[in-house]
């Protein structure tokens, strides 16, 4: 689950990390006066979405005055702001964060994640901040600093002194960045994080260490130990189809084909958009309905894989296992009875009880193509779908 | 001889008197399983479809002599229902749940570094060597025991493997799904080292997905060590990028993780890859068929006839 910059900001002060003053609003007026309260030479508006690359992309403003920071506010606010990580479509800008300008001597990377290949959370660090890490990694991966932190001793102090020295960080700030590091980690595993990441960490002319940006993303699996994190989720930042699949635990990400497919299992439904796509076709999602699906589930699937207007046909393919064929074809009936919807269907059914589930589609009336194997129910709702492109 | 597990398995069920745990234990009785023992704490001393019930997993293993665990936990509890298999010193554990906190991994990770134990998943469909035991959730008739070992991060995907294989008369040695989360207890590379090894394994087919370098690392393994003949194919070749797996992720694996760069390392490594995951079980065949012919072995003429049709469609490639 992905969070704004000013409620992560809002977590790890929590947690003792320091963070600027700042303040978020919906409104001109709340800019001018919340940059009025902050009282720095300088302010910064920031627009609050759910993607970085925002300052190239014009959602980041210095202002030097009080009623600047008002016009950069109105500015924002409303916005469609288009950046690398957001797609041509962008991201419409409904808050601003208003913050204290900082006097910035250096820029610092810093982030704490789980490496799948350890087994175990790394905390890097680099002095290349404020750049794309990915592009750091790429050009000068001896630029990025790495401490595996073992589960059984946590983040020690030394791991925190080993990355400060090595970020090149003078004795004093050495001793302020020990505790600095070690709250971030402590925020990271109380939180439950899948990622957390501060892009920069300001070193200032007063010697401060401060997280001026911050990215917190936390792990989905582990969101039931921290029912106060549900009220942070902002579905605007969602796309809609998929905030309507999650209610039913469908997992789907829309895509821009025109062959929907609803499939069990998430590395068969990769496997089938990628048949669609070597058909001639190109899906118009991915969705897993998973392998306890329930009727009721199948239904609701239907209804948003067809509140997609790009779709042309519907690929349905299924290996069941603990999903019964006989009982998602019932669902897909039912559906279709209730739907009356004209898009053609594509079914390819196997395992359990597969005779039983084809029994019930050849018995319902209703005009099914039943595919014989995946390739075959590709190739078919390729055709029905209009054709290869 | 399969891998992992075979005839004298012997298998104690945790949860195995919740309703999952109860339609899943049925299926591997049936299929031939021997299921010696459940663990549900509160509930020992009863029975449930026929099998004593335990309070603690060392107490149900010091009583029956199980040696592998198989826990229908959901994801909160899953993590200590592991290490408690772990605690009892159980050679085998499979943990089916998905959506176990990472974090949680990670204890768990740590915990099996300096065990006994082996721990296969989790959010995986398990282990089954065909005809002598099933430790998982698949369905076990679409299997048939033979000699080609079958590894994959997908369940259903695994099936639908399984199922061409089985539709051309290829039976399988052991198949084995390793799970699709970021932390699992056994690897593609552990599998992989095991079928080599295994005398009744003659060839493999490994199914991968996007995300991580698992694959990648398997596949230096098979470059330099492993002669029998591998089938490849890896899921997610049209999937958008970023949606499966972060930015962050990639970095720390040095940039890999496209299904391109999978491809590319397993056709360096000399596998027999495939675009199509229709077409696992017909490149199977081809291999089988090949290397039949090689080492002078009759091979079936209907395989034979899939080996060349399979040559004549990438001729005409």
């Amino acid at each position: 689950m992905k969070i704004h910059e000013y409620q992560a900001k809002a977590i790890l002060a929590k947690f003792g990390v320091p963070v600027p003053r700042g303040e978020v609003v919906t409104k001109k007026d709340e800019a001018r006066a919340a940059a009025e309260r902050l009282g720095t030479p300088v302010v910064v508006v920031k627009a609050q979405i759910h993607a970085g690359g925002r300052g190239k992309a014009g959602g980041v403003k210095i202002a030097k005055s009080a009623e600047e920071a008002a016009t950069f506010a109105e500015r924002m606010l409303g916005m469609q702001l288009v950046t690398p990580q957001t797609g041509p479509e962008g991201r419409i800008v409904r808050r601003v964060l208003v913050e204290e300008g900082l006097d910035i001597k250096r820029e610092l990377y810093l982030s704490v994640l789980v490496d799948r290949a350890v087994g175990a959370p790394v905390f890097m660090a680099s002095t290349a901040g404020g750049m794309e890490i990915e592009q750091v990694a790429k050009e000068h991966p001896e630029a990025i600093l790495r401490e595996t932190i073992r589960p059984e001793t946590g983040f020690q102090a030394y791991h925190a002194r080993k990355l400060a020295f090595g970020l090149g960080l003078s004795a004093d700030l050495v001793q302020a960045a020990v505790p600095f590091l070690q709250s971030l980690y402590r925020a990271f595993v109380e939180t439950d994080s899948s990622l957390l990441e501060i892009n920069p960490c300001v070193v200032t002319g007063d010697g401060r260490l401060v997280a001026l940006d911050a990215k917190v993303n936390f792990d989905d699996n582990a969101l039931y130990r921290h029912p106060e994190f549900k009220e942070l989720r902002d579905l605007d930042e969602e796309t809609p189809l998929e905030v309507e699949a999650s209610k039913y635990k469908l997992n789907y990400i829309k895509l821009d084909g025109t062959i929907a497919c609803m499939v069990n299992g998430a590395g068969l439904a990769m496997a089938t958009m990628d048949i669609i796509q070597l058909s001639g076709g190109s899906p118009a999602n991915f969705l897993d309905v998973g392998g306890d699906a329930s009727e009721e589930r199948v239904k609701n699937a239907f209804r948003i894989l067809l509140s997609d207007p790009n779709v042309k046909a519907v690929f349905i393919n299924v290996f069941g296992g603990i999903l019964r064929c006989d009982m998602l074809a019932s669902g897909i009936v039912s559906a279709a009875k209730e739907l009356r919807f004209k898009v053609p269907v594509v079914v390819r059914m196997e395992g359990t009880n597969v005779r039983e589930g084809q029994e019930i589609l050849r018995n319902s009336g209703l005009n099914f193509a039943v595919a014989n194997g995946m390739k075959d129910g590709a190739e078919k709702a390729v055709a029905l779908a209009g054709g290869a492109r | 001889m399969s891998i992992l597990v075979n005839k004298s398995t012997r298998v104690v069920v945790q949860g195995l008197t919740g309703r999952e745990g109860s339609f899943h234990s049925q299926q591997m009785i049936d299929y031939g399983t021997k299921i010696v023992a459940g663990v549900t704490p509160g509930k020992g001393g009863t029975k449930h479809l026929g099998v004593p019930i335990f309070n603690t997993v060392a107490e149900a293993a010091r009583e029956t002599g199980a040696n592998a665990a198989m826990a229908f936990v959901p994801p909160p509890f899953a993590a200590d229902a592991i290490l408690e298999a772990v605690d009892a010193a159980l050679p085998l554990v499979i943990c089916i749940a998905e959506g176990i906190p990472v974090l949680d991994m990670v204890r768990v990770a740590a915990a099996l570094k300096n065990s006994k134990t082996r721990l296969i998943g989790p959010n995986c469909p398990g282990t089954i060597s065909p005809g002598q035991c099933k430790l998982g959730i698949m369905p076990g008739f679409i299997h048939k025991r033979g000699n080609v070992g079958v590894v994959s991060r997908s369940g259903t995907l695994t099936y639908e493997a399984v199922g061409q294989l089985t539709g051309l008369g290829i039976g399988q040695s052991t198949c084995v799904g390793i799970g699709g989360d970021p932390i699992i207890g056994t690897s593609f590379l552990d599998v992989i080292r095991m079928f080599n090894d295994d005398p009744e394994t003659h060839a493999i087919v490994m199914i991968g997905e996007i995300g991580g370098n698992a694959e990648e690392i398997a596949a230096d393994f098979i470059r330099k060590n492993v002669k029998k003949p591998v089938v490849g194919f890896i899921a997610g070749q049209t999937a958008p990028p970023g949606r499966r797996m972060g930015h962050a992720g990639a970095i720390i694996s040095g940039g890999q993780g496209t299904a391109k760069e999978k491809y590319a390392a397993l056709r360096a490594a000399g596998i027999h890859t495939v675009q199509s995951p229709a077409e696992i079980g017909q490149a199977m065949a081809a291999v089988l068929g090949k290397a039949k012919r090689k080492s002078g072995l009759k091979a079936s003429p209907k395989k034979i006839a899939a080996g060349k049709a399979k040559t004549r469609a990438k001729k005409r490639k």
